[in-house]
């Protein structure tokens, strides 16, 4: 942390008037600012007076990119916005480019893109706990979160031979079939995990010093919430009781009973309770995907949007001639416009896709999650003490790559 | 499933809570309606867009308070050249619409709609940054992920893709 003189204050922040307060800069390179992100705070004492966030390190023009792109090229760039969820952010792109080509999903790839989100889900939910106990003192927490991370990441190498740049949704359905015995290492760990989860409830939601950091810390109003765009856990822990899995089912979450979290109180500890809680609905979730999962294919019929088999390229010419087709002109979209908003592990993420009945996409979008959360930091770290902007910022789960894009 | 073709005539839409509340307010600032894959979409006069983004707010049968997105389309070279693209929610209700303003390439410029929602904030400041577009009243317009001496707006479809070599 370096501390500037309230003097040479930093680009874009006011000079203050007040000689009591001082400018210090937190970040881009700190650790618990988890990524890029400098906040540039002015403080009283320890007491923070305002807070300004200055983004747009990790800024790689993502968006621009795609428009120079065939629309099946996207998905791997979508892997690459939010690296701990890439599989909910394929499947909000593949989802955007479906409703635009107006493309029906078979049964067993719907379902497998249930499960394979809440295994994200829990992946992202982990390594915000993980990291979130560790910024406020709790060590263990962190090992062991990433212990069951580790057979997450796994189960995404089987599926797609990635363990975090997975693309493993493609427009039309899935990448693959996924590999035998694949189900069945998931049943083990699905069966497994809820005790995990009481292992790390047990290090945190009765220890004294962790809920003497988190309770009260950070206060967010229902009203401000909304006023402010906050989404996804942030927004429930205010009391806000949305969730698009429920209220706008997609992919097939209709078919799937859950209960979706919600705590009045607003402060930390409450954003803390409701991930944790979403960590138990998530592993319900996918023990009901495992038990009810259906049969057939996992591409929709549509050989000129859905790469053939591969055993089918070889082997046959027609497919050989699509393949070929895919692969050097893409697929021509109608024109039209999209917003697809799907519950990604930190809130809604849309895309808004506009297409010109090329082959390209015209302009996509990306609505992250943690762009918007990050406009509810300045609020909740007003007033706080310097100590609880970490705790605030572990709080609101951010990731770098979701906000500057 | 084939794609239903577009509806666009004011009196069917009437229903959608979004459209129904702006006609009885104030038919004139409706210039346009689409509804195409299941989602509304309705052009706003350009000098009423904060008004309508309140009147919507405010709504008593269907609020629409939340700012779920706020973004910005180029059509270079036709002209009206930029769209502004609003997105709203209503979380009571869960509906959605998208209002759109369209404005011309010359200086475009809108009024801001952070007295409405704060969550606009940072979305005018993306948009001002990447596409050029002035947000008049707006608290804090400042360049947000490029550099502040950069040269050009680079969402723009006339900035190349690799940038200005």
């Amino acid at each position: 942390m370096a501390q500037f003189p309230a003097t040479v204050a930093a680009p874009g922040q006011d000079r203050t008037s007040d000689d009591r307060t001082m400018v210090l800069n937190m970040g881009p390179q700190h650790p618990s600012t988890h990524g890029v992100l400098r906040l540039v705070l002015e403080i009283d004492g320890e007491t923070v007076v305002r807070l300004k966030p200055e983004i747009g390190y990790l800024h790689t023009g993502i968006e621009k990119t795609c428009e120079a792109k065939f629309y099946q090229q996207v998905v791997p760039l979508t892997d690459r916005i939010d690296y701990l969820c890439p599989m909910t952010n394929n499947l909000a792109y593949c989802l955007a480019v479906e409703k635009l080509l107006g493309l029906e999903i078979p049964p067993k790839a719907q379902w497998t893109r249930v499960l394979m989100n809440e295994l994200t889900r829990i992946n992202s939910h982990l390594v915000w706990l993980g990291t979130h106990a560790m910024d406020l003192g709790a060590m263990t927490v962190f090992l062991y979160c990433f212990r069951e991370r580790e057979d997450v990441l796994r189960f995404f190498e089987m599926v797609s031979g990635q363990r975090m740049m997975t693309s493993y949704f493609r427009i039309g359905g899935l990448a693959l079939e996924p590999p035998l015995g694949f189900f069945e290492k998931v049943k083990k760990f699905a069966d497994r995990f809820p005790g995990n989860v009481d292992e790390y409830e047990g290090l945190l939601t009765g220890n004294p010093i962790f809920v003497m950091r988190t309770k009260g810390v950070a206060h967010l109003s229902a009203a401000d919430a909304i006023a402010l765009g906050a989404c996804g856990p942030t927004l429930r822990g205010s009391g806000v009781d949305i969730d698009l899995r429920r209220d706008a089912p997609y992919t097939g979450y209709e078919n799937f009973k859950f209960n979706v979290p919600v705590r009045t109180e607003g402060d930390v500890f409450a954003r803390y309770l409701c991930r944790v809680q979403e960590l138990r609905e998530s592993i319900g979730m996918v023990q009901q995907a495992l038990a009810g999962m259906p049969e057939g294919p996992v591409k929709a019929d549509a050989p000129k949007v859905v790469l053939p088999d591969r055993e089918k390229m070889k082997t046959q010419m027609e497919a050989l001639i699509y393949h070929f087709k895919i692969i050097t002109e893409g697929f021509t979209v109608p024109a039209g416009e999209v917003y697809q908003a799907i519950e990604s592990p930190r809130g809604e993420m849309g895309y808004y896709i506009v297409s010109d009945g090329t082959a390209k996409p015209y302009r996509v979008h990306m609505r992250g999650p943690s762009y918007a959360n990050l406009q509810t930091l300045a609020k909740i770290c007003e007033g706080q003490l310097l100590a609880d902007v970490v705790a605030a910022i572990g709080s609101i789960d951010v990731v770098v790559g979701d906000i500057d894009r | 499933m084939p794609l239903a073709p577009p509806i666009t005539d004011i009196e069917q839409l009437k229903s959608h809570p979004a459209l129904g509340r702006l006609v009885e307010w104030n038919a004139s600032v409706v210039q346009a309606v689409k509804f195409d894959r299941d989602e509304l979409t309705i052009w706003i006069e350009k000098d009423a867009i904060r008004e309508t983004c309140a009147i919507l707010r405010d709504s008593a049968d269907c609020p629409f308070n939340y700012l779920c997105d706020l973004t910005c389309v180029d059509w270079h070279p036709s002209e009206p050249r930029f769209e502004v693209v609003y997105h709203l929610l209503s979380i009571p209700k869960k509906e959605r619409v998208r209002l759109k303003v369209r404005l011309d390439g010359s200086s475009p410029a809108i009024e801001s709609v952070t007295s409405v929602w704060p969550a606009a904030n940072h979305y005018e400041r993306e948009v001002f940054d990447l596409f050029g577009v002035r947000f008049t009243g707006h608290p804090n317009l400042q360049r947000i992920m490029m550099p502040d001496d950069w040269e050009g707006h680079p969402l723009r479809k006339d900035y190349p893709v690799e940038g200005y070599r």
